[in-house]
C-alpha cells in the first residue's frame, strides 16, 4: 500500500492544526455557525440529528491492520463503540463531540489517514474495485491510478469550490465492481487494439433525484494523459456547471445540457492547451506509485478447502472470490448479520479484523461499496481459521451477494436529510428472508435502501430498490425493480404506489418467491426480471395488499 | 403547542429551550409556547451565542413531538430506533 511521504504528512498535520484553531474560534464565538459550517464540512464534520458525524476517508477502500486498529480506537474512545462503513468505502462515526475531533484527527494522522474532502463541493475520496490487485478477472490494478488521482486532487486549489461534489471511480477488472457508470467520472482500464492499457472515460453518472448513467466521453485515454484530461474535464465543469440551483449543479446536468458530444468537444479543446504540459505523468512516477502496491505470490499453493463444517462450506461457497494467484482467495467479511445494521462494525470486531488482516491477510483489508469488508489475499489453507475467528465475532454470515446482503443508508435514524428510516427496514427484510430461506434460494440479488431521494443507499441501481418517502408525517417506501450497479448498469423502474414499512419485507419475499416460480433453470433474478419485465412482479408486490 | 429545539454546540446533542431561557436535553423541561410566542422567540435564540446551533420550532402535544415531523423529532428525542446491539451467532 501507498505510504505517506513528507509532503503528505506535513499537509495532513498542518490541516489538523488549522482545523483545531477553527474549532477553538467557533467555541469562543469568533466564528458563527454560518462561518464555521463550510470549514467543518471540508474536514468531514457534519451536524446530524443527534450529534456531529465525522466521515473518515479510506482511499480506494484500502486499509492496513494498524489503520483498522485506529478506527476501532476511535469507535471505542470517542463514539459509542462502533463505526459505520459506507457505500463510498469510507467510515462514519455518529457520535463524536466537536471538541474531540482534533484528537481523533491526530490519531488518524498517526496512521496516515484523514477526513479531508469527505464533504464539500470538491473531489471526494476516489473509489476503486475492492478486489483490486487480487481479482482473477483483472486487467490491471486500479489502486495506483486511484492513488495518483488522490494525490493530484487533494487540496487542489482550482477544484476546491466546484459547483457541487465530484466523485471519481476506477475499475481495472472485467466486472465493474467500482460502479463507474454511476460516478461523475468513471475510469475503466481497457486494452486497445495494439495491446496498450489505458482508460475508457465515462462522465455524468450519478444517482440522487436525477439518476443518470454515465455516458462514454473517450474510448481510450493513454495513461500518461490521465491528469491533464481529468483537469480539462473538471475545468469545463467548473466553468459551465450550474451554481444557481443546488439540484442542477452536478456534472450530469451539464452533460445533459451540452449533450455528450458538446461536452466532449469542450473537454477536447481545453485539453489541447494543457495535454503536453506539466500534468503529463512521467513513466518513472507511475512506476514509483505502482511499486507501493505489491501483490503476494505463493509457492506450493493449496486448493480451496472442500471439507469442514457445513456452515464453513456455506461461507466458502458464498463469501469467497477467486484470486489471480493459485492458492490464494479473497474473503468477503459480511457486515450484514441477519437483523443487524448494514455496514456497522463494533470496536471489538474491527480489532479482530485487524488481527486477521495482520496474521492471515498480508496486511490488507478493503471496504466495499456494498458496505462489507474484504480480506483480498488469504491462503486457502488459512480460510478455516479465518472463518472460525470471524464466526466467534458474528462476522461470518454467509450472505455476500445474496438478498440479505442489503445496502442501506443511515436514514432517518441518523441523517438530517432523510425522510424515512432505512436501517430498521433492512433489518426486517433480512429477518423475513432468512426465516423463509429465501436469500439462499434466490441466489444473486441486490437490495438497496435509501431514506430519501439523495439515494446514498444506491436504491436506483439495485435489482430491488427501496426508497423511503414521507407523506404527511408517515413513512412510505417505493419499490424499484431492474436497477444494476456494474458493467450492465441500469436505473430501476418505480413499480406502483408506495408501501407502508411493515408491508415491505413480505412484498420483497413475494417478489423472490415469484422469481423462483418464473425462472428458467439457473437463471439469475436480474435476468428473469429483464426477460419478463417488472410488470410480471407487480402482482406479487401488491398481492396481499388489495384485500 | 410549540417549543424551540437545537443541537448543542460542543457535542451536537439535542436540546430544548427552557422557561429560564436556558437549554436542556430534557423535553420535559422545554418551554411550552404558542405559535406566536415561538415565532417571537426564535430570532432571540438565533442571535444568542454559545450553546445552541440552528434553533427551530417544533410542534408538541401532551405526549411529546407532534405534527408532520413527529417521527423525526421523536427519533431526535429518543435516539435511533435501530439499537446498537449486534446480532450474535448469525453465521
Amino acid at each position: 500500500m501507498y505510504r505517506y511521504d513528507e509532503h503528505d504528512t506535513t499537509l495532513v498535520r498542518e490541516r489538523i492544526e488549522e482545523f483545531r484553531d477553527q474549532i477553538e474560534r467557533r467555541m469562543d464565538g469568533r466564528l458563527s455557525e454560518a462561518e464555521f459550517k463550510p470549514l467543518r464540512l471540508m474536514n468531514g464534520v457534519y451536524l446530524q440529528l443527534h450529534a456531529y458525524m465525522l466521515r473518515v476517508a479510506i482511499p480506494y477502500g484500502s486499509l492496513r491492520a494498524e489503520q483498522m486498529r485506529v478506527l476501532a480506537h476511535l469507535a471505542r474512545t470517542y463514539d459509542r463503540g462502533y463505526g459505520h462503513f459506507t457505500t463510498r468505502q469510507n467510515i462514519q462515526y455518529n457520535w463524536p463531540a466537536l471538541t474531540d475531533i482534533p484528537a481523533m484527527l491526530e490519531a488518524l494522522a498517526d496512521v496516515e489517514m484523514h477526513a479531508i474532502q469527505t464533504s464539500g463541493n470538491c473531489i471526494r475520496n476516489v473509489t476503486a474495485d475492492p478486489f483490486a490487485g487480487a481479482a482473477r478477472d483483472e486487467l490491471e490494478d486500479s489502486r495506483p491510478w486511484a492513488e495518483i488521482i488522490r494525490q493530484w486532487s487533494s487540496l487542489h486549489p482550482e477544484f476546491t469550490f466546484l459547483p457541487r461534489k465530484f466523485k471519481i471511480a476506477v475499475n481495472g477488472a472485467g466486472e465493474d465492481r467500482a460502479g463507474i457508470r454511476v460516478h461523475d467520472i468513471g475510469l475503466q482500464i481497457v486494452e486497445n487494439a495494439r495491446g496498450q492499457l489505458g482508460f475508457e472515460v465515462w462522465v455524468g453518472g450519478g444517482q440522487g433525484r436525477t439518476p443518470r448513467l454515465a455516458r462514454k466521453l473517450k474510448d481510450f485515454l493513454e495513461p500518461q494523459d490521465l491528469l491533464s484530461y481529468l483537469t480539462a474535464a473538471l475545468r469545463v465543469y467548473n466553468a459551465h456547471g450550474r451554481r444557481d440551483n443546488l439540484y442542477k449543479a452536478r456534472i450530469k446536468i451539464l452533460v445533459d445540457a451540452l449533450g455528450i458530444e458538446g461536452f466532449a468537444a469542450e473537454v477536447e479543446e481545453e485539453w489541447s492547451y494543457i495535454r503536453d504540459g506539466d500534468l503529463k505523468l512521467p513513466a518513472g512516477e507511475i512506476a514509483r506509485i505502482r511499486s507501493f502496491f505489491s501483490r503476494p505470490e505463493l509457492t506450493g499453493p493449496a486448493p480451496l478447502p472442500e471439507a469442514g463444517p457445513a456452515a464453513f462450506r456455506a461461507w466458502v461457497d458464498t463469501n469467497i472470490r477467486p484470486h489471480r494467484v493459485a492458492g490464494l482467495s479473497s474473503a468477503v467479511i459480511s457486515l450484514k448479520p441477519i437483523g443487524g445494521t448494514p455496514g456497522d462494525a463494533t470496536a471489538e470486531q474491527m480489532d479482530l479484523i485487524a488481527e486477521l488482516t495482520e496474521r492471515y491477510g498480508f496486511d490488507e483489508v478493503r471496504v466495499t461499496p456494498d458496505q462489507n469488508l474484504v480480506l483480498p489475499h488469504v491462503r486457502n489453507e488459512d480460510l478455516f481459521p479465518v472463518w472460525s475467528a470471524l464466526r466467534e465475532a458474528s462476522l461470518a454470515t454467509a450472505n455476500a451477494g445474496l438478498a440479505s446482503d442489503i445496502v442501506a443508508c443511515p436514514g432517518l435514524d441518523y441523517c438530517n436529510l432523510a425522510n424515512a428510516r432505512s436501517i430498521p427496514v433492512a433489518q426486517a427484510i433480512s429477518q423475513t428472508l432468512d426465516a423463509e430461506g429465501l436469500a439462499q434460494a434466490a441466489g444473486e440479488v441486490t437490495i438497496k435502501i435509501s431514506g430519501c431521494i439523495n439515494a446514498c443507499g444506491h436504491h436506483h441501481v439495485a435489482h430491488i430498490g427501496v426508497l423511503g418517502v414521507d407523506k404527511r408525517g408517515e413513512e412510505f417506501y417505493q419499490i424499484t425493480l431492474g436497477g444494476a450497479f456494474g458493467e450492465d448498469a441500469a436505473i430501476g423502474e418505480i413499480v406502483g404506489k408506495g408501501l407502508a414499512a411493515d408491508d415491505v419485507p413480505p412484498a420483497i419475499a413475494r417478489i423472490l418467491r415469484a422469481y423462483l416460480d418464473f425462472r428458467d433453470e439457473d437463471e439469475r433474478f436480474i435476468d428473469t426480471l429483464r426477460r419478463l419485465g417488472s410488470d410480471a412482479f407487480k402482482e406479487a408486490i401488491y398481492a396481499d395488499l388489495a384485500a | 403547542m410549540k417549543t424551540l429545539t437545537a443541537n448543542r454546540l460542543t457535542d451536537g446533542r439535542v436540546i430544548y429551550r427552557t422557561v429560564e431561557g436556558q437549554w436542556s436535553t430534557e423535553l420535559a423541561e422545554a418551554q411550552r409556547l404558542t405559535a406566536e410566542e415561538a415565532v417571537e422567540l426564535l430570532p432571540v435564540a438565533e442571535a444568542e451565542f454559545g450553546i445552541a446551533v440552528g434553533p427551530y420550532i417544533i410542534d408538541l402535544d401532551k405526549e411529546g413531538p407532534a405534527g408532520q415531523k413527529w417521527r423525526r423529532e421523536t427519533i431526535r428525542l429518543a435516539g435511533p430506533t435501530t439499537g446498537t446491539t449486534h446480532v450474535l451467532g448469525a453465521a
